[in-house]
């Protein structure tokens, strides 16, 4: 262990081990896991989806799973062993001396009760009556969390607040009682990056005001490494390495965190791709798109995309960044065809799409197709992954059994997937897998433009680099023209050849990757990169050039 | 919240009107003549013109579609017409029976709902595992349960064996102890199932564990968090379940012999007694568009996620 002596801990997990139910057995999900946090610091616990983090984390509140058990070691607070104590005892501990901060804020507050009723309910559990003071604190700590009208917002429902808001009001609750140690579960994966660095930066102020040590739940080494003192590498529900943030990223010593360390995409990375040439055909041209949202008989009409105008040269990649409400997927439907515009031109590889209709327009879409964000959404499950590739095939290009098996086949070496999964269903795949199906799928009907909207963004580092490594050689390969639509702008900096930044429905900023990243203009252009985290985190030229 | 209001109020004159004209439909469609099961009786010893004459005296002459704006014009100026068959008016035969029944129902489903609270609460907050799934598989057995069988189960038991409520002359509260019980163990089924569901789903929702995470204790949780968030589904199913209350109340009547709409029903449909048939459609449509209405105007209140929706300050 890493602790020094003279500091004692705060909060000390010794030699944990978890397991869950499953049917008739258990399953051992964190093996002897030891770690500490001291006093006031913060502790940044960093794995990918299955690493066992979350459970470690609940395990430390108490409130792991019914099926889920503690199988050795302890967890101490203060020196005192909290591991054994019934439901009973450590309410009084929980919200008062260690607390929460959750990982979606959309989901994590009760839609029936008011703020001010939710954050006020944590003083009324821990004892105190007197109401108005209960209502003067509650305000304070609106106020305190940087909202505006704090009046206002504690008679407000959480519908009423953005994802941003809602993950403020949450923090609120959790430094009510000034507990010695929040556990934030990857409190920022579910909002935009601009809203992210702000509750990190809130999250960090009010640790140092009020001297409250955290431990960070994180996916993301790039916000470990930005905010952390200590990172501990989770893996399989064991321990890979734990050490002070500056030595562990300058001198990883574990295969593993090398390996998350090289893929993590960062902003200062320099990947080369040659300028597309000037003389290149465009595959697509927006001209003034507008589109509008709202009834005939209502007198507001919503403006998603305004005046927005781009070109896309063939064999390129084009990234759309913008945060949620920004009107990029609006935009992306408009040139699939899925939405009508309200005025402006849309054309695809030379077809003019306002003028398709009916079986016109379905032929159409062979020669553009979608690979969506949510692997586990966009695949049937009731359909194993060889009838899911090959369905497109069925839809627009009926061929005889054996060649269409034939085709399924190439697309599944193409993708890098073994045979062995076409009779698989989508739920015995993992979400880099389900990926994988996805863009076979979307190239089967080999069209020359694929639509990828955050095709990357809910899968591990690991998994996203290997899946952007796949779409540049697809891009190669078979000269493809990708749309990429992202909010994250290191991943766009890694495969995008043009960009487009919306916000509010408008082009703010356009251009070649390497001078809108080095030469930005426009003042949400500069916030949004300078959001990107992972500023701590080594340049890795060599790496990215191989 | 006018809008909302008004639109619901026109869609629930729209399903009277739908309930009357499909009901005049089918009861003309009926094979069968109401007044000849009347008149045609050899013991009344009715000439041919004569019975012909009474037709007339009815209006059963005029064609069809006349016959129905007739009813219809009736039924809006508040009038329900004659029953051939007794001899008088609709209105009297139904204000006769109507406060039984309603009291019947009311307490039936008043007590359905509690059965229901009751087994969704015990199956959620029971330490015991074993008890809990024995309580959870409690609403598959009720809801198989036919209500005539129950009830005559319960007047075998609790009447004849226990001897606790005498069949006959028992007074007037006493004697609604069996039947109200017969009537509301098959409706408790499907609202327990439904709320021990939406308990469930609502427990594996974020904010549950944002509360656990302050302290609060499992009864705190779930009465002022899981609670809430779990009755509007269930809810909905009570406004529909409505409908099977007064199915079950045709049944429960019959089976324990007590007066009431049900019991009404039931003769009326032997004897094609059209006007109290379709009076009775009439007043069981005008119960549910008024158990949905309040179901729906009850809701905003509990979710105030659907006061925007209509416009409301937000």
């Amino acid at each position: 262990m890493t602790a020094a002596p003279n500091v004692p801990s705060l909060l000390a997990v010794d030699n944990l081990a978890i397991s869950y139910a499953s049917g008739e057995s258990r399953q051992q999900v964190v093996h002897d896991v030891s770690f500490e946090v001291r006093p006031g610091e913060f502790v940044a616990l960093v794995g990918e989806s299955g690493s066992g983090k979350t459970t470690i984390a609940q395990s430390v509140i108490g409130l792991l799973p019914r099926n889920g058990r503690i199988e050795a070691g302890a967890i101490r607070l203060n020196g005192i062993t909290i591991s054994d104590w019934n439901d009973t005892r450590l309410n009084s501990l929980r919200g008062a001396r260690i607390s929460l901060v959750p990982q979606d804020p959309g989901q994590s507050l009760n839609p029936t009760r008011t703020i001010g009723a939710q954050i006020g309910e944590i003083f009324r559990i821990h004892g105190q009556r007197d109401r108005a003071e209960i209502r003067r604190r509650v305000i304070e700590l609106i106020t305190r969390v940087g909202l505006s009208d704090p009046e206002l917002r504690a008679g407000q429902y959480p519908h009423e607040l953005s994802g941003g808001m809602r993950q403020r009001v949450l923090i609120a609750i959790a430094i009510a009682l000034k507990p010695e140690l929040i556990i934030a579960d990857e409190p920022t994966s579910a909002l935009d990056v601009t809203v992210q660095r702000r509750i990190l930066d809130l999250i960090d102020d009010l640790r140092r005001e009020i001297g409250t040590a955290v431990l960070l739940i994180t996916h993301d080494l790039g916000i470990a490494a930005d905010r952390a003192d200590r990172i501990v590498v989770l893996r399989h529900g064991r321990i890979q390495e734990q050490g002070e943030t500056r030595q562990l990223i300058a001198a990883p010593q574990n295969v593993y965190t090398r390996q998350l360390l090289a893929d993590v995409p960062v902003l200062a990375e320099a990947v080369l791709r040659p300028a597309p040439s000037a003389a290149a055909a465009d595959a697509v041209l927006v001209r003034n798109l507008t589109v509008e949202f709202g009834t005939a008989w209502s007198r507001t009409r919503f403006r998603a995309v305004d005046d927005v105008s781009f070109r896309v040269a063939k064999g390129t990649t084009h990234a759309i960044v913008g945060e949620s409400g920004s009107g990029k997927t609006t935009t992306v439907r408009a040139i699939v065809g899925y939405q009508r515009p309200t005025s402006g031109q849309v054309i695809v590889a030379g077809t003019e799409l306002s003028s398709l209709r009916g079986e016109r327009l379905r032929q159409f879409r062979r020669s553009i197709q979608l690979v969506y964000q949510n692997p586990f959404g966009s695949l049937d499950p009731r359909q194993d992954i060889r009838d899911i590739i090959a369905e497109p095939l069925l839809n627009y290009a009926p061929v005889l059994r054996l060649e269409r098996q034939r085709k399924v086949e190439a697309m599944l070496d193409r993708v890098k997937l073994p045979r062995a999964v076409l009779d698989r269903r989508p739920a015995a795949l993992s979400g880099g897998q389900r990926q994988r199906v996805a863009i076979a799928r979307a190239l089967i009907l080999d069209p020359p433009i694929l639509v990828l909207d955050e095709a990357v963004s809910a899968l591990d580092v690991t998994v996203q680099a290997q899946i952007l490594k796949l779409l540049d050689e697809l891009q190669r390969e078979l000269s493809l023209t990708y749309l990429f639509v992202s909010h994250d702008l290191a991943v766009v900096r890694q495969i995008a050849d043009t960009v487009s930044v919306f916000k509010n429905g408008r082009i703010v900023e356009s251009g070649a990757v390497e001078s809108v990243f080095h030469h930005p203009r426009d003042p949400y252009t500069i916030d949004l990169i300078a959001a990107v985290p992972g500023r701590n985190l080594p340049r890795r030229v060599a790496i990215a050039a191989e | 919240m006018a809008r909302y209001i008004l639109t619901r109020l026109l869609q629930a004159v729209f399903v009277l009107w739908a309930a009357f004209t499909v009901s005049f439909i089918l009861l003309q469609a009926l094979p069968g003549d109401e007044i000849l099961i009347k008149f045609e009786n050899p013991d009344l010893g009715l000439s041919k013109q004569q019975i012909a004459d009474i037709r007339l005296a009815y209006g059963a002459d005029v064609p069809l579609h006349q016959q129905y704006l007739f009813s219809l014009g009736r039924v809006l100026s508040g009038q329900l017409g004659n029953s051939i068959q007794r001899g008088v008016p609709v209105i009297d035969a139904i204000a006769a029976n109507l406060p039984s029944t309603l009291r019947l129902t009311v307490l039936g489903f008043v007590t359905a709902a509690s059965l229901a609270l009751v087994i969704a609460f015990l199956a959620t907050l029971t330490p015991f595992a074993f008890l809990r799934s024995l309580l959870r598989g409690l609403p598959s057995l009720f809801i198989s349960l036919p209500v005539f069988w129950l009830g005559i189960v319960l007047i075998q038991v609790f009447s004849f064996q226990l001897k606790l409520i005498p069949v006959i002359g028992a007074g007037p509260w006493e004697g609604l102890v069996l039947p109200v019980l017969a009537l509301a163990v098959p409706i408790s089924a499907p609202l327990a199932q439904v709320l021990v569901r939406s308990i469930d789903e609502v427990e594996t929702q974020g904010f549950v564990a944002v509360a656990r995470a302050k302290g609060a204790s499992r009864r705190w949780v779930l009465w002022r968090h899981v609670f809430r968030n779990a009755v509007p589904p269930t809810l909905t199913i009570g406004g529909v379940l409505f409908g099977e209350l007064l199915a079950g109340a045709v049944v429960t009547e019959t089976v324990f012999g007590l007066n009431g709409l049900g019991r009404l029903t039931e003769q009326a449909v032997n004897l094609q007694d059209a006007a109290i048939l379709q009076a009775i459609v009439l007043i069981a449509a005008l119960g549910f568009v008024l158990v949905n209405l309040s179901v729906d105007l009850v809701m905003p209140i509990l979710d105030p996620r659907l006061r925007k929706a209509f416009g409301g300050a937000s």
